[in-house]
């Protein structure tokens, strides 16, 4: 019955009629009819989303909206139901170069015998291609990442003796360290301490004066406003999408959120302690 | 303890064996897959026992492929279990690895019950017996199984080598990897036919139970004795070659105290392993019990008059 609807909504004929508006071509993250599903249950449906170049996009929505399944798909790691995601016109692995993605903390095991530097000199692994070991340029590179995230003086430390914080600043400079144009980042605000996150909205300032368009999955409504000049409020479907003062109203934030009444508080909260 | 030219065969195979299978065991610890060892070691069977039908020989190129492509099933079945049964993969690996054994088992005692490829032996290993069978190699007569493991130890040397960087991304980071390029599939199933070639190997001489200890045990104890995943691929080999070496002294020496004929060598080298382990993890520089309790004690002299649970 789950399948059945599935495949009535599927066809539905006003999809591949294009009447949709045109995709331009430059763009970093281009969308269209994308569609994820999970042992054949949907968790992004229809995503029609076109990101414009330099912006600090803020995703947003409930847990389970599909945030980092939608990073995730622009990326290949997770297979398509339906639809495209396109990078600077191209799929994914023609442009593989231009992106950077930063994946959420506890993805990985930090356990792991390797220290801060060995872990940011992976992101110049595609320069260096199969078999070739990491040059002392690429070294000095990464040196020069952790410094930008303020923490090279941890360079040979275990990444398991760092704080969470330093652990994500390590994600970062990795990042940094692929020299993209269109930086992915899942959550990197979150569980971090008051320094980290300033030191990040440090880095996405900078990303964005110098063109780079960064999508940063967040959670606290309370700094969306400030921290982003973009929104894309999601819940498995694109709820709104656009400048973030316009797109961050009430109206909106409750169609994101729901009935979930806790949450809308907070975001009521919110919209009053930004002004507008 | 009457020392022959022998005993030393049996260890140098032994520390080849061990060494041999300390290095991909070291991914699979940190990939946190160390029951795949287990499971692809037995699972391997069917594979040995087809190609041995087929070609009639023991320890021939064929019974290596026939290994190889066993264990990469066991993998790809296990992966398929997992996704489409919607079981954990621990069941998944249960399911397919005692399916795959029971298989072996069946083939070999069915189609080859005359000849001398036997279950017990696949079970424990005959160490003691390998240095009888010999082949001359530039006009010295050496065990085939020396051969053979010090082959596979230096092909898990050239690949780990080759490909360390590779190795190392995919098991911190497997994303990471597939969005750089780096096919961590590729990379996963290259691990799965290296334990599997290296099981087969090792199978001979220690047999498919005793060939998880030499994974798992000597990687286990370099990730208690260091931050650093090159020390660890060395320190693992060192424990390894130690556990081989006096496990063989082990198995001579320790059953006389009791007043019984020496003991099985590869029982021995396991058990020498667990207790390199324990040393290790009583006494390891950075997580050592021991250790970290001694350095709690040190620390005591400073002024912290109200916790003294310990002098009681």
């Amino acid at each position: 019955m789950h399948s059945e609807s599935l495949n009535t909504q599927s066809t539905f004929p006003a999809r591949q009629t294009g009447t949709r508006p045109e995709h331009p071509p430059g763009i970093p993250l281009a969308i269209h009819d994308l569609t994820v599903a999970y042992h054949r249950k949907p968790v992004l449906w229809d995503i029609e989303l076109n990101i414009p170049e330099g912006k600090l996009v803020g995703v947003v929505g409930p847990n389970g909206a599909g945030k980092s399944t939608l990073l995730k798909a622009c990326l290949d790691l997770v297979p398509l139901t339906s639809g495209w995601a396109h990078i600077y016109g191209k799929p994914y692995r023609k442009n593989r170069h231009r992106v950077a993605y930063v994946p959420q903390r506890e993805s990985v095991d930090w356990d792991f015998p390797v220290n801060a530097l060995d872990v940011v000199a992976m992101g110049s692994y595609r320069r260096l291609g199969w078999f070739r070991r990491v040059s002392k340029a690429e070294t000095e590179r990464a040196m020069d990442a952790l410094d930008q995230v303020g923490i090279g003086h941890l360079a040979l430390r275990q990444i398991s003796q760092l704080s969470g914080g330093q652990q994500q600043r390590v994600f970062l400079a990795r990042a940094l360290m692929q020299d993209a144009d269109l930086y992915l980042m899942d959550e990197p605000f979150a569980a971090v301490d008051a320094a980290t996150e300033e030191a990040i909205v440090d880095l996405l300032r900078k990303l964005s004066e110098r063109g780079k368009t960064c999508l940063v999955v967040h959670h606290d409504l309370a700094t969306v406003t400030t921290y982003f000049d973009w929104l894309v409020l999601i819940n498995m479907r694109v709820v709104a999408d656009g400048p973030a003062t316009e797109t961050f109203t009430r109206e909106n934030l409750q169609k994101t959120y729901g009935g979930k009444l806790s949450l809308l508080e907070k975001a009521a909260e919110a919209l009053r302690s930004t002004p507008h | 303890m009457n020392w022959t030219g022998f005993d030393t065969w049996i260890v140098i195979i032994g520390a080849l064996c061990a060494a041999a299978c300390a290095l991909p065991g070291c991914f699979l610890v940190l990939r946190k897959m160390s029951m795949m060892g287990d499971a692809i070691s037995h699972a391997v069977l069917p594979g040995l026992a087809i190609a041995f039908l087929v070609t009639g020989a023991r320890a021939s190129v064929a019974m290596f492929i026939g290994a190889a492509i066993a264990g990469v099933l066991t993998a790809l079945f296990t992966q398929w279990i997992t996704r489409f049964g919607n079981v954990d993969r621990g069941a998944a690996m249960g399911i397919v690895f005692t399916t795959l054994f029971a298989i072996g088992l069946l083939l070999i005692r069915q189609a080859a019950d005359h000849v001398d490829l036997d279950p017990g032996c696949v079970l424990y290993g005959a160490l003691e017996l390998t240095p009888l069978d010999t082949v001359t190699l530039g006009g010295i007569a050496i065990p085939r199984a020396a051969l053979v493991n010090g082959i596979v130890l230096l092909l898990n040397l050239g690949i780990i080598g080759l490909l360390y960087k590779e190795l190392k991304l995919t098991s911190f980071d497997p994303d990471l990897a597939d969005t750089l390029g780096y096919s961590s599939q590729f990379l996963h199933y290259l691990l799965m036919t290296m334990v599997a070639v290296t099981t087969v190997a090792a199978f001979e001489s220690v047999g498919s139970i005793i060939v998880i200890a030499m994974l798992i045990v000597p990687p286990a104890t370099a990730l208690l004795l260091t931050h650093d995943l090159l020390k660890m691929l060395l320190i693992s080999v060192a424990a390894a070659v130690l556990a081989a070496v006096c496990g063989h002294i082990g198995a001579l020496i320790v059953p006389g105290w009791f007043g019984f004929e020496s003991t099985t060598t590869s029982g021995m080298i396991a058990l020498a392993s667990g207790l390199i382990f324990a040393l290790a993890w009583l006494f390891g520089p950075h997580e050592g019990i021991v250790t970290k309790w001694r350095r709690e004690a040190a620390i005591v002299p400073e002024p912290a008059p109200i916790t003294n649970n310990s002098t009681t």
